[in-house]
């Protein structure tokens, strides 16, 4: 990893280093890793009460104009049209080999307008992708400058109205601009019911501080956030898809409407077309390793014979499940919940079983 | 006479005799944070002095720990494999890894005592 002295320091810096946190480079970004509470216990503190994560790293681009709905028609694989205001949804950057270059939530927030919220290692891609595809539309693409804040668990709601942020009226997926310069969406990427709110830094300085005043939260670093997301079986961009994978094998599929995948003019559907009529040689799935001991990033993965299978794309100790947890891609015909595998690790044979995803039920806020 | 030495890598080795205690400073479990598994060698594997004898997981990483010196391992701290939360909370004590004796004590010269471990960790 670069030096620390490289890296992009989030406006909140010195928050995080008063409130003891231990540093560490991720995309170009000096972030928050653990804090004293340790990652083990920040966990847990999310799925019983509620975490405040920065990611201020992350990157917002609000898209308007009369072509808004024809850029983002083309630029990823659903009908924007359809979404009513305030609705948010899943969606990708695909290329033309229909490889995901990016994972994004997309919101309407009116008629012409929409919020797209990137991935930190890929925002300049993205930027770039979007500005050629939007080359003679009637179209302005504005990446936002804003403090990016996630409170996510249980008590997130009472969290953020206790804070005097209202959330009335806001389900899972859905997201609207409650101030000038502010966007509340109720999602995250920890399984829980939970919120990210962009604001501008004068803004977020007391909300944060009045967030973790309040005895049910704690600030969760970067190492239980990717935790977190493991247990919910929710990918990581640039470790479980990439501009390689396509969402036939990743098993995102259900985030492309079918009447989308079959006629949709976007970005790299003639490629997603093709691999699904072919299906994918090797599939997404999770993974839990028997014992204690987890099962890392970029191990390999054979059958009982010995022959390869797969590989691990993520994987660590799941603190909630209380064993190893992890996913991967196999081979189609393993794919099965319950078909055992084996993870070569140091020269020995550790078994896994596929497990469906994810590990630990999801709890968002539906309505 | 008993003498503590301590690495780079940030090992620390108790010497009694030509028997070495081995385990990970409090300085180390604490980069590491919370351990959830322990992955220990077989009693009477043999290292050469840089060989990984055990690894240590965290919630996030694996990381090597090396033997300091030659020897054959004769111990090993089998309470780790129930509860690898001991290395956090007990580094130099309860948590330590596994014990070796020593084929070529006078390895160990050119490791530093404690005054210097504190020096090189600031």
């Amino acid at each position: 990893m670069t030096a620390t002295e490289t890296l992009s320091r989030l406006p909140l810096h010195d928050l995080h280093e008063n409130a003891g946190a231990r540093f560490g480079g991720f995309a170009g970004w000096s972030m928050p890793i653990t804090y004293p509470l340790g990652v083990m216990k920040e966990h847990l503190h999310v799925r019983e009460k509620a975490g405040l994560f920065d990611i201020s790293h992350m990157k917002l681009f609000a898209v308007s104009g009369a072509d808004a709905l024809r850029l983002i028609g083309r630029a990823c694989p659903f009908d924007p049209a359809e979404m009513e205001t305030s609705q948010s949804r899943l969606t990708f950057f695909l290329n033309e080999e229909a490889g995901i270059l990016d994972d994004l939530i997309v919101t309407r927030l009116d008629e012409n307008r929409f919020m797209i919220v990137a991935n930190a290692g890929n925002a300049a891609g993205d930027e770039a992708h979007l500005k050629a595809l939007a080359k003679g539309l009637d179209v302005t693409i504005e990446p936002l400058d804003r403090v990016f804040l996630a409170l996510q668990g249980p008590e997130a709601e009472a969290a953020l109205n206790r804070a005097g942020i209202a959330t009335d009226g806001l389900f899972f997926m859905h997201g609207r601009e409650p101030k000038d310069g502010w966007f509340l969406s109720r999602s995250g990427y920890t399984g829980e019911d939970g919120f990210e709110i962009a604001l501008p830094e004068q803004d977020a300085r007391p909300l944060a501080e009045a967030l973790v005043a309040d005895p049910a939260v704690e600030w969760i670093g970067l190492a239980a956030r990717d935790s977190l997301r493991l247990e919910a079986g929710l990918c990581l961009h640039g470790q479980d898809i990439s501009a390689d994978t396509t969402p036939v094998a990743a098993a995102l599929l259900w985030a492309i409407p079918k009447p989308v995948r079959e006629t949709g003019a976007f970005v790299g559907a003639e490629a997603l077309r093709a691999a699904i009529a072919a299906g994918a040689a090797q599939k997404r799935v999770g993974l839990k390793p028997e014992g204690r001991q987890p099962v890392r990033g970029g191990v390999a993965l054979v059958d009982e014979a010995g022959n390869p299978a797969g590989t691990v794309t993520s994987g660590g100790f799941g603190p909630s499940t209380g064993h190893p947890v992890a996913m991967g891609y196999v081979d189609k015909g393993l794919a099965s919940a319950g078909t055992r595998l084996f993870a070569e690790i140091r020269g020995n044979r550790v078994p896994v079983a596929i497990h469906p995803l994810p590990f630990t039920p999801h709890r968002y806020f539906r309505g | 006479m008993t003498k503590i030495y301590f690495t780079e890598d940030h090992e620390w080795i108790r010497v009694e005799g030509e028997t070495a205690t081995i385990g990970i400073t409090d300085y180390a479990q604490e980069q590491l944070g919370d351990l959830v598994f322990v992955d220990l060698p077989d009693v009477g594997a043999a290292f050469a002095k840089g060989d990984t004898a055990v690894v240590v997981e965290s919630v996030k990483a694996a990381s090597d720990v090396y033997a300091p010196a030659d020897g054959e391992v004769t111990a090993v701290n089998d309470k780790l494999s129930a509860e690898p939360g001991l290395v956090n909370t007990a580094a130099t004590g309860d948590g330590w890894l596994w014990k070796m004796k020593l084929s070529d004590a006078g390895q160990l010269d050119g490791l530093m005592n404690e005054a210097g471990y504190k020096e090189m960790i600031g």
